[in-house]
């Protein structure tokens, strides 16, 4: 045997870390939260450290073009199954374990005990987010999006209780119809075009015949609709908000990544196969529904903007911010171009990472107000309604009002994008990007995409604004809750990366840079993908 | 043949379209069903129909046009079996639902008149 180097298996530990350690803490008692806890932690300490490890590599051109393929089973990359990492793709893993990893701290004092297998299931779901992000195959990321779809299923009603049945059923309900039109459209593209490797579908797109390219294209449509029902684009979205708001905090923010990778599937698709670069005589084709995306985003905005100003509780606003931010994204995507996309993907980075912020956060500032407030929160000044907070156990934090203060006030600058924070370096280089692409005359539609994403930061400002003041001015608290530190640090590091992202918003930037230009080269992607060449066995090893 | 099977994937889909537009969680469910074994009959049909052709190339050196595509039969089982995996999932939540909340509403309650 000739062996890989070990760094080349680190591409597939992302996916089996977290299947094994998931499968390994089904038989550990319920009881024993301490152990399943360190195993859940150590795992998610792991992924993360592999995470930045592939970040490094990738980025430092250790395998070339910086892209590394990963065959599984060691076919050859048609027929086999092929795991791919390239800037984007160990970008989106280090976001995927830096959350999960504060999710998972987080979750440590209360939400991992209300329910049985919280620890397995969360594995799974890394698993599946990993693997989508990792995979290079149509049918594998279908099977990835189900595994991290079940453990979601299990997660949202996760401290069963009768509003997360009643969020649950729609939300499966949804999501098993659109997994049936995931199916249907990935095979119309395989009797389209015979393959359903993305990088193989790429070179073989500009060579189909009229009828297969059509065939191609209700394919990719209806494959569209599946990755944009679980992106939440407008009128696809309406599970989100309701959803959100009745899951528990951890995973609403692990829902926060979900959307993000409905997202990435689009633009991992559409870049590959409809992209400009993609192939020679590919133009027929080249830029296909990108229409639609950026109408799709920009009505997406508009709904989000609405549906934040009229939400009255914290879960429900998160939603709704996730939806703004998903618009914004498509609306990036439609808009392609090298500096728009470098600039979308900052967007995605410190949206994310604050959206997730804030889903922990609002458990936390839900104890400020008095309970049933999120419910009642217009007739709350006219009730009066007094009711003592549960009691929290353990050693209590100083100056948590202060703490969560802060904490909300940066939230809602990275996520209304104001200065000073992530939120608004991302608006302004996406502004900057979009005027700059265009020589002379702007044309309307830039003009109206920059119009409703201002105007939808301006929705998220207020509604933010009149929940901070709620929450922290008029709710009549005169005692502070107390807060864990393991609650408390969590929120704190999801903020300080949002703060880190802004203080070095140039080195991101110049590696966001070198992103968009590898994910617009598509050519290069499909030559690395299918020339890998497996390991070659040694020659006593006998049989071919 | 091709028209036959379109109109049958066709008239189940269709159908399991309607039954999930129905309010009750035991319509919801059957919708979904019927749906999910159309959608497994198309990806077969996307392979191609054939009939009496085996499946698999036994060695080098044969026409593959003699030979039925095997990859779909492979795609068909999988997603056969995570189907089932999920709306038995789905039907555990249905009862889970019909306990706490005492209606078979999707919306977890009676519809008020």
């Amino acid at each position: 045997m000739n062996p890989l180097p070990w760094m080349h298996h680190l591409i597939i530990v992302p996916v089996l870390l977290p299947l094994l350690v998931g499968a390994l803490l089904i038989p550990v008692n319920q009881k024993r939260h301490a152990r399943k806890f360190a195993f859940s932690v150590a795992s998610g300490a792991l992924l993360w450290g592999v995470a930045i490890a592939l970040l490094v590599l990738v980025d430092q051109e250790h395998w070339p073009d910086g892209i590394g393929v990963y065959l599984a089973s060691n076919w050859t990359a048609p027929f086999g199954i092929v795991l791919m990492v390239d800037r984007l793709a160990a970008l989106m893993l280090v976001l995927t374990s830096t959350i999960a990893l504060a999710v998972l701290v987080f979750s440590a004092r209360r939400w991992d005990r209300v329910g049985v297998h919280f620890h397995s299931l969360f594995q799974f779901l890394l698993m599946g987010l990993n693997g989508a992000f990792l995979t290079n195959d149509l049918f594998n990321l279908f099977v990835f999006f189900e595994v991290m779809l079940a453990a979601s299923y299990g997660l949202v009603l996760h401290g069963y209780n009768l509003r997360r049945i009643q969020a649950g059923m729609q939300y499966i309900a949804i999501n098993l119809a659109a997994s049936l039109l995931f199916l249907i459209g990935v095979s119309l593209i395989y009797a389209a075009s015979g393959t359903l490797n993305i990088a193989d579908l790429a070179t073989r797109v500009s060579g189909l015949g009229a009828q297969d390219t059509w065939l191609l294209q209700i394919g990719a449509t209806v494959l569209a609709l599946a990755f944009l029902t679980k992106g939440a684009m407008w009128p696809l979205g309406f599970w989100l908000p309701t959803t959100y708001a009745s899951a528990s905090a951890p995973v609403g923010a692990m829902l926060v990544l979900m959307t993000k990778v409905g997202v990435y599937a689009v633009l991992r698709v559409w870049l590959a196969v409809f992209g400009e670069g993609s192939g020679e005589g590919a133009s027929a084709l080249a830029g296909f529904g990108l229409a639609a995306l950026t109408v799709g985003g920009l009505a997406t905005l508009l709904f989000g903007a609405v549906g934040m100003l009229s939400s009255e509780d914290g879960g429900r606003m998160a939603g709704y911010g996730a939806i703004i931010s998903s618009g914004t994204l498509l609306v990036v995507i439609g808009h392609s171009g090298s500096a728009v996309l470098a600039s979308g993907l900052y967007y995605l980075l410190g949206s994310t990472l604050a959206m997730a912020a804030f889903m922990l956060l609002i458990e936390l500032t839900e104890r400020i107000r008095p309970p049933g407030a999120a419910l009642l929160a217009i007739t709350m000044e006219a009730f009066a309604i007094e009711d003592k907070p549960e009691d929290p156990v353990g050693v209590g934090m100083p100056g948590t009002l202060t703490f969560l203060g802060l904490s909300f006030a940066a939230c809602a600058l990275v996520i209304s994008g104001m200065p000073p924070l992530s939120g608004f370096v991302a608006k302004f280089s996406l502004f900057h990007a979009m005027l700059g692409a265009t020589q002379g005359e702007v044309p309307a539609t830039t003009w109206l995409i920059i119009a409703l994403m201002v105007l939808g930061g301006l929705a998220a400002i207020i509604a933010l604004m009149r929940l901070g003041v709620r929450t922290f001015w008029a709710s009549g608290a005169v005692t502070a809750p107390r807060l864990q530190f393991s609650e408390a640090v969590p929120v704190g590091a999801l903020v300080l990366a949002c703060v880190l992202l802004t203080v070095q918003a140039g080195a991101v930037f110049d590696y966001l840079g070198r992103t968009a230009n590898g994910l617009l080269r598509s050519t290069d992607y499909s030559a690395r993908v299918l020339g890998e060449p497996p390991v070659q066995r040694a020659p006593a090893g006998g049989a071919q | 043949m091709e028209l036959v099977l379109a109109i049958a994937v066709g008239v189940v889909f269709g159908s399991g379209i309607w039954l999930i537009l129905r309010p009750r969680t035991f319509q919801l469910i059957t919708g979904l069903l019927l749906m999910s074994y159309a959608v497994n009959l198309f990806i077969f049909a996307m392979g191609r129909l054939w009939v009496d052709k085996p499946p698999i190339t036994p060695t080098a050196g044969v026409d593959p046009a003699q030979f039925a595509d095997p990859l779909p039969q492979g795609l068909v089982l999988t997603a056969i079996v995570i189907g089932f995996a999920t709306t038995a999932l789905y039907l555990v939540m249905m009862i889970g639902a019909r306990g706490l909340s005492g209606s078979d509403h999707v919306d977890g309650e009676e519809p008020r008149e």
